[in-house]
């Protein structure tokens, strides 16, 4: 299907006798993925009302533990106030449980399909180390870019796309073209 | 009124509707890991045009999700006003979108995806998790050095239909046929920069298509509920409220819960302006009917002790505008009884009920007022506790629907 799907070969015949590390299997197709992941969020809208989300739950597990180490600092920040002040618990949201169920889910997943396993996806050029410390940084842009645009690709692209809201389609391109932007530059690093 | 969504934690408890936030979550993440990405570089692979995944699956889950959305609202099982539709906050939204897209080549996930990534054991994703961690935190401790630009461009509830003034209907088909062609488009990449092959792509992904698409011809043909499709089909159950006068709250009752910290509440005054400059309670806000439906998104942002109360020099017209906040699932929405000619005859002083007009025609001002000086009468701001006024208590503050927070709330 693609060059990066891992082949679907199958496992050895000969079980037992030599241990042989099961073969991942291949990723389904990119169709399928969407029309599974359309009824998941129309899903999620129907029951609930609201879409899916995964920055959320990071960001109240983050404060959770803030207010474990600093409490007087949360009751002094405006911005995290709102989630922790006082006696409330970051954690006591909905969200977090979302975010709890997508770990658990991709976890499932990766196991039934045998893609659990300790490794690092990088371009073939790039040593391990550097691609762990590039992975931080653009995790840190994107942890600090989902909270100034009020969500994630997940919260409000995905989710807000959907139920069309005009500021998660602009987001949703602004993503594209950030990303694109960067792209060539980056050439050597994924390639 | 329409079923859905449900108001899970009424229904589950507290806990319970958790547990279905759980399930939910399961779900995604094991879709976003079966559609491989758990893998930094299947995702990064998009902005190469060698793998098109990330963008196939995004607009293909929003296609799909969008016609059963709106196809379920059409035949009214679904109701779109209680739906969590992320407020437009246009140039905060922007800017962070590009410091996502340069963070997403850079480190090679989203939020969600690295999560996946991480469960799998991806070390990347793990760092990239952490990352994102880190990220948050810093914004959280920066953010009230540019909350002014953060929080500019609000333009509250904004749809694409409400912003080119379309139905919705026409706005999804556009939105298909665009994911559609970027599809096209994306197979034409793949095959030029990725060594793809298009001919040995599924041949089930035109039904998927062609599905997709009769959906949204559907959803212009039939058409969103308009107000007054919704108010038919609960008029039964409403309409009975109204006769039975378990909404029209005596003045005592307003004046109390006014003065109730617990409460937030809305007085909504749809009386002409001349009457209103005349003479209006204090803090009522001046609508007129047909701006009413304007408002709905405003008011289903207001917290959950709120209480909308709406009021005319009668009851015509306030009924009126109690049909249209209740048939857009408004909640908590009372009438004041007998109108501000009620209220006057009950706050008002001699010097204000002596000019009685008793020739006034139906809903009309039956005081004559001498100056249009509007709130700044006594009888605009009574003091609660002048006179103890005999009345039945009908506030009761039901439990909220509408979802009040997105997915990165």
């Amino acid at each position: 299907m693609t060059t990066y799907t891992p082949s679907e070969t199958e496992a050895p015949a000969a079980e037992g006798k030599t241990k042989v590390e099961k073969v991942a299997k291949a990723y389904i197709n990119p169709y399928l993925a969407a029309i599974l992941l359309g009824i998941v969020l129309f899903t999620a809208f129907f029951l609930t009302g609201s879409g899916l989300g995964a920055s959320g739950g990071l960001n109240r597990i983050l404060v959770f533990f803030e207010d474990l180490i600093v409490p007087g600092h949360i009751d002094r920040t405006p911005y995290l106030l709102a989630m922790a002040g006082g006696s409330k618990n970051p954690l006591d949201s909905w969200i977090v449980f979302l975010t709890l169920g997508t770990i658990i889910g991709g976890f499932t997943s990766g196991w039934i399909h045998n893609r659990v396993k300790v490794e690092t996806n990088r371009g073939p050029r790039v040593p391990v180390k550097l691609r762990w410390v590039m992975a931080f940084i653009g995790g840190a842009l994107m942890g600090f870019g989902a909270r100034y645009a009020r969500g994630c690709t997940s919260g409000q692209a995905l989710s807000g796309g959907a139920v069309l809201s005009a500021g998660s389609w602009a987001f949703m391109f602004a993503v594209f073209a950030g990303a694109y932007a960067l792209a060539y530059a980056l050439r050597k690093f994924w390639n | 009124m329409a079923p859905f969504p449900l108001p899970l934690s009424t229904l589950l408890g507290h806990w319970g509707a958790y547990v279905v936030f759980g399930l939910i979550g399961f779900s995604f993440g094991f879709v976003l890991e079966m559609a491989g990405f758990g893998n930094s570089k299947k995702l990064a692979a998009q902005f190469y045009f060698k793998d098109m995944t990330v963008l196939k699956v995004m607009f293909g889950a929003i296609i799909v999700a969008m016609v059963l959305i709106f196809g379920a609202s059409a035949i009214g099982l679904l109701d779109y006003n209680l739906l969590w539709v992320n407020p437009t906050y246009l140039w905060p939204g922007i800017v962070g979108g590009l410091i996502m897209g340069a963070g997403f080549i850079i480190g090679g996930f989203c939020p969600g995806t690295s999560l996946v990534g991480a469960a799998t054991l991806k070390l990347d994703a793990i760092f990239f998790a952490l990352g994102v961690i880190f990220g948050i935190f810093l914004f959280g401790e920066t953010v009230s050095n540019f909350s002014l630009f953060w929080n500019s461009s609000y333009l509250g509830r904004l749809t694409i239909p409400d912003l080119f003034g379309l139905p919705t209907g026409v706005v999804v088909l556009g939105l298909v046929l665009m994911a559609l062609f970027m599809f096209w488009g994306a197979e034409q990449l793949e095959r030029k920069f990725g060594d793809q092959d298009p001919t040995k792509a599924p041949k089930w992904r035109y039904a998927a298509a062609s599905a997709v698409f009769l959906g949204a011809i559907a959803l212009v043909v039939i058409g969103q509920p308009t107000t007054e499709d919704r108010w038919n089909s609960i008029a039964e159950e409403k309409q009975a409220l109204l006769d039975e006068r378990t909404v029209q709250i005596h003045p005592g009752e307003l004046l109390d819960i006014i003065h109730d910290n617990s409460l937030k509440v809305v007085m909504l005054d749809v009386r002409d302006e001349v009457d209103f400059n005349l003479f209006h309670i204090l803090d009522a806000r001046h609508v007129s009917l047909e701006t009413l439906p304007e408002m709905i998104d405003d008011l289903h942002f207001e917290p959950e002790n709120a209480v909308f109360v709406l009021m005319s020099n009668d009851e015509a017209a306030a009924t009126e505008g109690w049909k249209t906040l209740v048939a857009e699932s408004v909640p908590n929405v009372y009438i004041l009884e007998g109108g501000v000619n009620n209220w006057i005859a009950t706050y008002g002083d001699d010097d204000l009920t002596k000019n009685f007009n008793a020739g006034a025609g139906d809903d009309q001002l039956c005081y004559i007022f001498d100056s249009a000086i509007g709130d700044r009468y006594a009888a605009a701001e009574p003091d609660p506790h002048a006179q103890e006024l005999e009345y039945t208590p009908k506030v009761k503050l039901e439990i909220k629907r509408a979802a009040t927070s997105g997915g990165c709330g």
